[in-house]
């Protein structure tokens, strides 16, 4: 069974080139600017879409995102509505990823088997979620490879040889590499670090390897793209919206364009690499 | 309604952290290798008799256990009911239960090879007990405290500062021990290396329930031999708060057995259980997931964890132990409330007749003593534990009684 991610990144590898993988928090800074955030970004040059769906406690997460959900949740933003607002993107774009992220409670509370069902129906093609390791696969991954979701496991330094088969067995989609030990928006990672980290996952998978946390500028989105399938970029683009609103913390006319030009930047950086054997 | 009761309570957690459908290790990738590291190592420990009798040497001849059975003879005959002993845990050093976690922590810490100890803390004596230790082993030593708690727990913050700690104020959510304990787990998460995560009760991902359980036992074993002693039988009740429930599990485990022997659980009931006020997650949450375990939790139909209210900062959490939720859900363990104002009364109360002045967690659990002990006959024999000493609340205490004590 091939998924939108699959075909996205069997065409970007056809290309010769990495993609850039977006993350943005569902509701932020208030649903309607959310989504027409959404539909702007592939357009901008987003490859895949991650989609944060918000919660009061995220514990990976630093300050950046935490603002962020906490000005979702403020407006009132729901993981129903986050599904709801996958199925209007769906309307008009059937091809881009849309990859859910967060913790699991949310989805606890919600019902893994109805949460299945709902965002299978509303065009979700993977789900990352954070504080679910292999060791609880019963919960929610197994359950969603057998609904047809992609579920993508995090890797990290911390992931050892020895570790690293455990937590590719039931990843499917991508492997998402945290190029850092610490929280999103933390510093910057070593970029020979992170090739040579990628080259350590690709020896174990042949699944496209995509690499985050502390990627902010498109130099830096290019320099990762040399050695690797992915750039994801989050914090800065979660920071482009807190930077465009009003004082009262309202979206402005500033708010998508904030987005979609540093999205478009970002984009050029990933297509300027000059890829080294990342295959 | 019957509920399958297994053959013994005290079996628990299974090989992956379960106590029946809670508990658990729903922590991110990065951590995982460390909490697997964590258990080995405390498994090494806990066969190692070398381990136990290092544990029991600074457990007599620092912390000063054994701590006593004391029978309140005052507070007996004025409820005019059950014969209440208190367990004094307050006579520990450093004021509290928290120490004989911490103690246990802290040497496996030092196996590990591990200097820098982190730890969260609500009303601040888990944060004392690890300065405390911190500074005795020549440990560095960062404190998680929310906001509002550094304001109404002053004296630990000092306590702590004096120590050789760094309390870091935590300015997210409500500024509680939730909080903390996300600031606590991001910290690890960036610092892994030498870090070791010295969590303050009986919650968390698998080992920490199970591992803090352990250590904090020796209070019902202590009790049971003490007991004896004094009554030659065992307690027809036994007491406790439950903040995260380790100073409660603490004193229950050795017990669960006794099936004659009632157990009850006392939650913060803040304003009441019907203002939304509160902090009972037993009693008015349900089970979900955060930090790293599937526990009761106060939460709305999002899923979305909302904020704990209790007048003890100690208390002040939207979640419980595991092996808590368990207890309840198998039926041997019962869950009660007492709200600000009953700990308040009791904290009062404690401090006039028997010349103790309970922390206000502890008095939570007074405060339902004073409901349970006058429906009991007189040969009823009720075991409190007293699970802190009250003098880094006398300022807040003032101030909600305006000023007059
Ligand atoms: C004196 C005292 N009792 C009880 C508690 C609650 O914790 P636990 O339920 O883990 O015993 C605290 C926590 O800070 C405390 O300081």
């Amino acid at each position: 069974m091939t998924t939108r991610i699959d075909r996205r990144f069997a065409a970007l590898r056809a290309e010769s080139r990495a993609g850039l993988v977006t993350f943005l928090t569902a509701g932020d800074p208030d649903a309607e600017t959310s989504l027409a955030i959404l539909r702007a970004l592939p357009q901008a040059g987003a490859d895949v879409v991650e989609l944060g769906m918000p919660f009061t406690d995220p514990m990976a997460d630093g300050p950046a995102i935490q603002a962020s959900s906490q000005r979702a949740l403020k407006t009132g933003q729901t993981l129903r509505k986050t599904l709801a607002m996958v199925r209007t993107f769906r309307a008009g774009d059937d091809a881009t990823p849309i990859v859910l992220m967060g913790y699991y409670n949310p989805i606890y509370i919600y019902g893994v088997d109805r949460f299945l069902v709902d965002a299978r129906e509303a065009g979700v093609d993977g789900l990352i979620v954070v504080d679910l390791p292999p060791e609880e696969d019963e919960e929610l991954c197994l359950p969603a490879l057998k609904a047809g979701l992609n579920f993508i496991r995090l890797a990290t330094p911390t992931t050892d040889d020895r570790r690293l088969p455990a937590v590719l067995a039931n990843t499917s989609g991508f492997v998402y590499y945290v190029s850092i030990t610490g929280i999103t928006g933390s510093a910057a990672p070593d970029t020979g670090k992170v090739t040579g980290a990628v080259a350590r996952i690709k020896r174990h998978t042949a699944l496209p390897v995509c690499v985050g946390f502390g990627v902010r500028t498109a130099e830096h989105a290019r320099a990762i793209a040399e050695g690797a399938d992915g750039v994801v970029v989050g914090s800065a683009l979660v920071d482009a919206v807190r930077a465009s609103l009003d004082d009262e913390g309202r979206a402005t006319r500033a708010t998508v364009t904030a987005v979609t030009g540093l999205v478009s930047a970002l984009a050029a950086g990933v297509r300027g690499a000059r890829r080294v054997a990342a295959e | 309604m019957t509920i399958q009761q297994p053959n013994s309570f005290r079996t628990g957690p299974d090989e992956r952290g379960h106590f029946g459908i809670f508990g658990g290790r729903f922590v991110a990738e990065t951590l995982m290798p460390l909490i697997l590291d964590l258990e080995k190592a405390y498994a090494e420990a806990k066969a190692d008799p070398a381990f136990r009798a290092e544990m029991d040497g600074y457990l007599s001849h620092y912390v000063g256990r054994p701590s006593p059975l004391y029978f309140a003879e005052r507070l007996t005959e004025h409820l005019g009911g059950a014969k209440i002993y208190l367990k004094r845990e307050e006579l520990n050093h450093t004021g509290s239960h928290k120490v004989n976690n911490v103690l246990g922590q802290i040497l496996l810490a030092r196996r590990m090879g591990k200097k820098r100890i982190i730890a969260e803390t609500g009303a601040g004596m888990h944060g004392v007990a690890t300065a405390t230790l911190c500074a005795r082993f020549g440990l560095e030593c960062i404190v998680y405290m929310g906001a509002v708690d550094v304001e109404r727990q002053k004296p630990n913050v000092f306590r702590m500062q004096m120590l050789g700690a760094e309390v870091r104020p935590v300015q997210s959510g409500a500024k509680t021990l939730k909080d903390a304990m996300n600031e606590a787990l991001r910290d690890w998460v960036t610092h892994v290396g030498a870090t070791f995560y010295c969590i303050g009760t009986v919650a968390g991902p698998h080992p920490y329930p199970m591992m803090v359980r352990d250590f904090q036992s020796i209070i019902g074993h202590e009790t049971r031999e003490q007991i004896l002693a004094a009554e030659a039988r065992l307690p027809d009740s036994l007491v406790a708060c439950i903040g995260g429930g380790s100073n409660a599990m603490g004193l229950f485990h050795p017990f669960l057995d006794d099936r004659a022997v009632e157990i009850y659980g006392v939650e913060a009931a803040g304003h009441g259980l019907g203002s939304g006020l509160h902090a009972a997650s037993i009693s008015g949450g349900r089970p979900g997931v955060l930090h790293g375990n599937r526990t009761y939790l106060l939460m709305d139909d999002d899923g979305q964890i909302q904020e704990a209210h209790s007048i003890s900062a100690g208390l002040d959490y939207p979640g419980v132990g595991p092996e808590h939720a368990w207890l309840h859900s198998v039926g041997r363990a019962t869950f009660l409330s007492a709200t600000d104002d009953e700990a308040l009364a009791a904290f009062r109360l404690l401090s006039r007749l028997e010349g103790i002045i309970p922390a206000l967690e502890s008095a939570h659990a007074i405060a339902k003593v004073i409901e349970l002990a006058p429906m009991k006959p007189k040969d009823h024999l009720m075991v409190v534990n007293l699970s802190g000493r009250g003098d880094k609340d006398i300022f807040s205490v003032a101030e909600h009684l305006g000023g007059k004590l």
